[in-house]
C-alpha cells in the first residue's frame, strides 16, 4: 500500500500491462488466420468477405473484432484514386491556347496546371544541365526545332570538366578557404576520373534546381506562417505528418499528377524539403529576442527591410539547420527519384543494387555522398561569409578569383582543344570521361565481397541464421500475436498515462486509422524492424555518446562524424550492409541500426552538453565523483533532450525500414514498392505512407508529451 | 517656455486580449488588481506629460512599473491602448507607415535594455545598420560608424561580433548605434546598467557635455538615482504604470506628491539634490557675512565653504543680486533633518 501512494505512476503503468497480456492471452488466435504473403490479397477469394462503401467494394478475410478489426477504410485508397483521376482528367474544363498547334484546346484545369509546371521545371533542370554537359533542349525551348535544324552550331556545348572542376574550387576558396577548395577539386577530379561524370552533372542539375526552389519555398512559407497564425494552423497538420511520412510514399501520387521524369522529381523532392525548411524558419524567427526587432523597427526599417536585414540574419542559426535538411533531403530524393526516372547518379545506384554489383554501387554511392558533403560546407561557407570593410584592395586583388576563373576557361577550352588532338581515335578525356569509360575499381570491391563472401562465409551464415531464427523471427511472431484490441489498449493506455485525455484521443484516433486500414499485419511487421532497429540504436548511441561526451575533442569530432553521415542519401546505406550480408532482413535491419544511430549519438551529445556549467561546478566542488555526476545530475538533466533524440532516431528507423523493401522484407514498405509499378498504385501508396507516418506520430505524440511535462518538472521548460 | 517635443495625454497601455473594449468599460478608472483579475496586465496607466525642447527627461521606478512600456509607446514600437501622443505637434498614432519610419529614421533613436544588437554584424556594422537603412553610401556610412565607435571608446574592437564583447562593451555598442543618426529625440532605456562605475561616470559625462552641445530632448530610464539626479531635468516616478509625480529633483524629495514617492526618495542624500535656493531664507537679506554663494549652487559643493562661516551667508542670483540669505546651522538641519524625519 505504501508503494502505491509512493509510486503511483508505476502501480498503473503495470497495471496496464496487465491489462494488455490479460487480453492476448484471452484472445486466442483465430485458426483461419495466417500472414498474407504477396498479392493474395488482391486475388478474389471465396473465403473473403465484401461490403460496399460509398460504391467501392473491399474485399477481406474477416476475423473476431478483438482480433483484427476489419478494414473499415479499405476503401480509402481507391477514393483516393478515383479522386486523383476525376481531378487530373475530368475536374474544371476550360479553354486554352496551345502554342504548338496556335489554337485553342479544352483541358481540366489541374492537368493544365501540371503541364505548366512540368514544363517550367523542365526548362529549368534542362537549362543547367546543358550548361554543364552540352545539349540543345534550351536553345529549342527559346526558338523552334526547325532553327535548330537550320543553325545545328548553335548546340551548347557544355563545359569541360576542368572548367567545372576549376569552378568549383575557386568558388570554395572564395566562399571558405584553401581546405575546402582542395576539397572540392579533389571530388571533381575523383567524379571525373571514374566516369561518373554525366550522371553526376545530372544529379547536380537536378539538385541545383531542387535545393534552391525548396529553400525558397520554405523559407517564404515559414516566414508566412510566422507572420499569420491562420496560415500556421493551416500547414501545421500537414507539416506534421510530413515529418514522418517516408520519402517513397509521395512518389506514387507524383507519379499520376506530374508523370515519370527528372521534373516530377523535383516536385516531390520539394513535397519532402519544404517541411523541415518551414520548420525550422519559424522556430528560428520565433526565437529572435523581441527587442531585436524593436531595435530594426527604431533604425526605421521597413517591413521588407525588417525581414531581410534582421529577422533572416538573425534566424540564421536555424535558417542554416534547414538548409542542411534541404540539401540532405534532396540527395536523399535524387536516388529515390530515380524510381520514377530521374536521371543521374541514383539511376545508377538502383541500377547497380538491383544487378548486384555493390563496386559499382559504392562508386556512384560514394559520388553521390561527396557531392552532397560538399553542396553543405560550401552552403554552410556562403551563410557565414564576412565582409572586410577597411582593406585597402587593389582591382587585383578584388576580382582575383573572377580573374583565374576567367584564365581557367581559357586554359580548360585551350586543353580540351589539344585533347582532340591527342584522343583523336578515343574519347576526348580531357573534355569529359565517358561514363564507366573511366578508371573504375568496382572489379576490386567486387572480388573483395566475394572473398569476405569466402572466407567468412559460416560465420556470416551462422549469425544470420541466428539472428534470423532465434531473435528475429520470435520476436516478429510475437508483434503478431497481438490482438487488435490489446494493442488499441496498450497504446490508448499509454497515451492518457503520459498526456491525460488528450494524448489518449490523438493516439487512439492514430492507431485505429492504422488498424482498420487494409494493412495492420503489414504495420506490426514495420513496427518490429523498427523496435529492434530503435532499440539496438539508442543503446549503441547512448554508450558512444556519453563516451565522447567525457572530452570536449571527442565530442566535437564526433558531431562532426554524425553531421557527415546525416548528409550521406539513406540508399547509400544499404551498400555496405548488402556487401556483408546479401540480401536478407539482417542487412535492413544492420542498415537500420547505423543510420538510426546518428540522432541517437548526437542528441546525447547535445542532451549532456545542454547540462549548464554551474551545475558541473557545483557538483564537483560537492565531492561527487565522475560517475555519481553522471548518473545522478547529467542524465536525469539530459534525459529530455535525449528522448527527443529517441524520437529522431524512430523516424530514422522508420524511414530505412520502407526503404529496405528495396532488399525485400515484408512490410508497409514492400506494398509501397508495389504501388509504385501499379497503376492505380497512388491510393494505396499515399494511405501506405499515411500509415507509417502515423505510426511515427504515435510516438512523436507521446514522447514530446512526456519532454514537455519533465522539462517542466525539471524546469528546464 | 520652449516649444514641448513630446506630449501625452492620458495613456494607456494594457496588454491581454480584449484590452481595448475593458478599457472602454473601465471610463478612464483603471485598476490594475480588477484587469489583472480578468486576465489584462497593466503597464501604462493614464499618463499625461510634455517634454520640451532640449529637456532630460529621467524616469524610475521598481521592476516591472512600466517604464519601457511607456518609451515603447512613445516610440510605437507598441499601440497604445488609449490616449493621444503627439511628437512635435503631430499625432503620433495617426501616422501611416511610411511617415512613422521617416520619423524614426530622422527623428528618433533608441537605446534598448538588453542592448538588442543584431547577432551576425560587426560592432562597426551595427553601429552603421541605421545609416545604411535610410540609404547612407557604404563608404559614409562606415566612416561615420568608426567615429562613433572611437567616442564610446571601442576602438580596436570594431570588428567583434556582439557575442565576443562583454555587456558594458556591448552597451556601448547600442549607445553607438543610437547616436549614429544624429536623432533630435533620444530614448535611453537603462543605458549605463551594464557599466563598470569608472566607465559609467565617463559615459554620463560625455553625455552631459554631448548635451550641453547637441541640445537632444531626452528619455531617460534608471534606477539609480545618484545618475538621475546627475542629469536629470524633471523626474518622473512610476509605481503599477502610473507616474505618480513629475517633477524636478528638488521638489521631488522636497515635496513628495505621495507616500510612495516620499519612501522612494527617502534614502537620496538630500544635499545633492537641493540647491541654495530651495533652502534660503529670501526674507532675510541684512547681516550677511563676506562669503556669497549662487542660488544654484548644490548644497553638497557649498556646504563645506558654508559650514566654515560664523556668519550669515549671502546668497545672490547670477545677476550677483543679493536675493536671500542662509545659515549654517540651516544646512546641518537639511542634510541630517530630512534623514530622521523618514526613520
Ligand atoms: N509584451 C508584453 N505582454 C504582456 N505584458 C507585458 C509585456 N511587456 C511588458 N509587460 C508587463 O508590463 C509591465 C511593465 O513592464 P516594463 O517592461 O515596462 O517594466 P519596466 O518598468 O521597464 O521594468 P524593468 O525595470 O525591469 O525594465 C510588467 O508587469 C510586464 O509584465
Ligand atoms: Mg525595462
Amino acid at each position: 500500500m505504501e508503494y502505491l501512494k509512493k509510486y503511483p505512476k508505476l502501480f498503473q503503468w503495470l497495471f496496464l500491462l496487465a491489462v494488455f497480456f490479460a487480453l492476448c492471452f484471452a484472445i486466442d488466435v483465430p485458426e483461419t488466420y495466417k500472414f498474407i504473403r504477396g498479392q493474395a490479397e488482391f486475388v478474389k477469394d471465396p473465403n473473403q468477405s465484401v461490403y460496399f462503401f460509398l460504391g467501392k467494394e473491399v474485399r477481406y478475410y474477416a476475423f473476431d473484432v478483438f482480433w483484427r478489426l476489419p478494414p473499415l477504410l479499405g476503401w480509402l485508397p481507391i477514393w483516393i484514386n478515383d479522386g486523383l483521376f476525376f481531378l487530373m482528367n475530368e475536374w474544371m474544363p476550360m479553354e486554352f491556347w496551345n502554342e504548338d498547334t496556335q489554337e485553342f484546346k479544352t483541358r481540366p484545369l489541374l492537368l493544365q496546371i501540371s503541364r505548366n509546371l512540368t514544363s517550367f521545371m523542365t526548362f529549368l533542370i534542362e537549362l543547367i544541365r546543358e550548361i554543364l554537359l552540352g545539349g540543345l533542349e534550351t536553345i529549342v525551348a527559346f526558338t523552334s526545332w526547325d532553327f535548330i535544324d537550320a543553325y545545328p552550331w548553335l548546340e551548347l556545348p557544355g563545359l569541360p570538366w576542368t572548367i567545372v572542376a576549376a569552378g568549383a574550387a575557386i568558388l570554395s576558396y572564395k566562399l571558405s578557404g584553401k581546405g575546402l577548395a582542395l576539397f572540392a577539386g579533389l571530388t571533381m577530379i575523383y567524379i571525373s576520373l571514374f566516369g561518373q561524370w554525366k550522371p553526376s552533372m545530372q544529379t547536380l542539375s537536378f539538385i541545383l534546381v531542387a535545393a534552391p526552389l525548396s529553400f525558397i519555398f520554405g523559407l517564404g512559407l515559414g516566414i508566412a506562417a510566422y507572420k499569420s497564425k491562420r496560415v500556421e494552423k493551416a500547414l501545421y497538420p500537414i507539416l506534421l505528418v510530413m515529418q514522418t511520412m517516408p520519402q517513397y510514399a509521395v512518389l506514387v501520387p507524383a507519379l499520376v499528377l506530374f508523370g515519370v521524369g527528372d521534373h516530377a522529381a523535383v516536385i516531390i523532392t520539394m513535397v519532402v524539403a519544404v517541411p523541415p525548411m518551414i520548420l525550422l524558419t519559424i522556430l528560428g524567427l520565433r526565437a529572435i529576442p523581441p527587442e531585436v526587432i524593436e531595435a530594426g523597427r527604431m533604425s526605421g526599417c521597413t517591413n521588407w527591410q525588417l525581414m531581410l536585414k534582421v529577422l533572416i540574419p538573425t534566424a540564421r542559426r536555424d535558417i542554416l539547420i534547414g538548409v542542411n535538411q534541404v540539401i540532405m533531403v534532396c540527395f536523399s530524393m535524387a536516388v529515390i527519384s530515380a524510381f520514377i526516372g530521374a536521371k543521374g547518379l541514383g539511376f545508377n545506384l538502383l541500377l547497380a543494387l538491383n544487378q548486384l554489383n555493390i563496386g559499382l554501387a559504392l562508386e556512384a554511392g560514394l559520388c553521390i555522398s561527396l557531392i552532397a558533403i560538399l553542396l553543405d560546407k560550401m552552403s554552410l561557407a556562403w551563410a557565414n561569409q564576412q565582409q572586410d570593410y577597411f582593406g585597402n584592395l587593389s582591382f587585383y586583388q578584388r576580382n582575383k578569383n573572377i580573374l583565374f576563373f576567367g584564365g581557367s576557361i581559357v586554359v580548360g577550352i585551350i586543353l580540351a582543344y589539344i585533347g582532340t588532338f591527342i584522343f583523336k581515335d578515343t574519347f576526348n578525356y580531357l573534355f569529359e570521361v565517358p561514363h564507366n569509360k573511366g578508371i573504375s575499381t568496382a572489379d576490386f570491391w567486387n572480388k573483395g565481397v566475394d572473398w569476405i563472401f569466402d572466407t567468412f562465409f559460416v560465420y556470416i551464415k551462422a549469425f544470420n541464421t541466428w539472428l534470423i531464427v532465434d531473435v528475429l523471427q520470435p520476436m516478429r511472431a510475437l508483434y503478431l500475436r497481438m490482438p487488435a484490441v490489446a494493442t488499441l489498449v496498450l497504446a490508448v493506455g499509454a497515451g492518457y498515462l503520459i498526456g491525460g485525455i488528450r494524448s489518449a484521443l490523438v493516439v487512439a484516433a492514430l492507431t485505429l486509422f492504422i488498424a482498420l486500414s487494409p494493412w495492420w499485419d503489414r504495420a506490426l511487421v514495420t513496427l518490429y524492424m523498427a523496435t529492434f532497429g530503435v532499440v539496438i540504436s539508442c543503446l549503441i548511441g547512448f554508450t558512444v555518446g556519453t563516451i565522447c561526451f567525457q572530452n570536449k575533442k571527442s565530442a566535437a569530432f564526433m558531431l562532426g562524424v554524425c553531421d557527415i553521415f546525416q548528409t550521406f542519401p539513406s540508399f547509400v546505406y544499404l551498400i555496405p550492409v548488402m556487401m556483408l550480408f546479401g540480401i536478407t532482413d539482417t542487412s535492413v535491419l544492420i542498415a537500420v541500426i547505423v543510420y538510426a544511430t546518428i540522432p541517437a549519438t548526437r542528441y546525447t551529445i547535445e542532451g549532456l552538453r545542454s547540462v549548464p556549467v554551474g551545475l558541473h561546478e557545483a557538483a564537483t566542488m560537492s565531492g561527487v565523483n565522475k560517475f555519481q555526476r553522471l548518473t545522478k545530475i547529467e542524465f536525469p538533466l539530459a534525459f529530455p533532450h535525449m528522448m527527443l533524440g529517441i524520437n529522431q532516431t524512430i523516424v530514422f528507423a522508420l524511414f530505412m525500414v520502407i526503404i529496405g523493401a528495396f532488399i525485400g522484407t515484408e512490410d508497409l514498405g514492400q506494398y509501397i514498392l508495389k504501388a509504385l509499378s501499379d497503376k492505380n498504385g497512388a491510393g494505396i501508396g499515399l494511405t501506405l505512407g499515411i500509415c507509417v507516418a502515423f505510426i511515427g506520430l504515435i510516438f512523436d505524440n507521446l514522447i514530446r508529451t512526456w519532454v514537455e511535462k519533465r522539462k517542466k518538472h525539471l524546469g528546464i521548460a | 517656455m520652449s516649444e514641448t517635443v513630446i506630449k501625452c495625454e492620458s495613456v494607456y497601455k494594457i496588454f491581454g486580449e480584449n484590452a481595448k473594449k475593458m478599457l472602454e468599460e473601465a471610463n478612464g478608472n483603471v485598476d490594475a488588481k480588477t484587469f489583472q483579475d480578468k486576465g489584462c496586465i497593466v503597464g501604462v496607466n493614464n499618463a499625461s506629460f510634455e517634454v520640451a525642447k532640449g529637456e532630460m527627461l529621467v524616469v524610475m521606478g521598481l521592476s516591472g512599473s512600466g517604464k519601457s512600456t511607456l518609451l515603447r509607446c512613445i516610440s510605437r514600437l507598441t499601440d497604445a491602448t488609449g490616449g493621444k501622443i503627439y511628437i512635435e505637434g503631430q499625432d503620433l498614432l495617426e501616422l501611416n507607415n511610411k511617415e512613422l519610419i521617416d520619423l524614426r529614421r530622422n527623428k528618433m533613436g533608441m537605446v534598448f535594455q538588453s542592448f538588442a544588437l543584431l547577432p551576425h554584424k560587426t560592432v562597426v556594422e551595427n553601429i552603421a545598420f541605421p545609416l545604411q537603412i535610410k540609404g547612407t553610401s557604404t563608404n559614409d556610412s562606415i566612416s561615420r560608424a568608426m567615429e562613433m565607435v572611437k567616442l564610446v571608446g571601442l576602438d580596436g574592437r570594431e570588428n567583434y561580433f556582439p557575442r565576443e564583447l562583454s555587456g558594458g562593451q556591448q552597451q556601448r555598442v547600442g549607445i553607438a548605434r543610437s547616436l549614429a543618426v544624429e536623432p533630435d529625440i533620444w530614448f535611453l532605456d537603462e543605458p549605463f546598467s551594464a557599466l563598470d562605475p569608472l566607465i559609467r561616470k565617463e559615459m554620463q559625462d560625455e553625455f552631459l557635455r554631448l548635451q550641453e552641445k547637441l541640445q537632444k530632448t531626452i528619455m531617460f530610464i534608471t534606477h539609480d538615482f545618484d545618475e538621475a539626479l546627475k542629469l536629470a531635468d524633471r523626474i518622473a516616478i512610476m509605481k503599477d504604470g502610473i507616474i505618480e509625480q513629475l517633477d524636478t529633483p528638488a521638489n521631488i524629495v522636497l515635496n513628495p506628491a505621495t507616500e510612495y514617492v516620499r519612501k522612494f526618495t527617502e534614502e537620496v542624500p538630500r544635499e545633492k539634490v537641493l540647491v541654495i535656493e530651495d533652502v534660503m531664507d529670501a526674507s532675510n537679506k541684512d547681516n550677511l557675512g563676506d562669503l556669497k554663494v549662487s542660488k544654484d549652487d548644490i548644497i553638497e559643493n557649498v556646504a563645506e565653504k558654508i559650514l566654515t562661516q560664523e556668519k550669515i551667508v549671502g546668497v545672490v542670483d547670477s545677476d550677483n543680486k543679493v536675493v536671500g540669505s542662509i545659515k549654517p546651522s540651516k544646512i546641518i538641519d537639511t542634510v541630517f533633518g530630512g534623514r530622521k524625519n523618514g526613520s
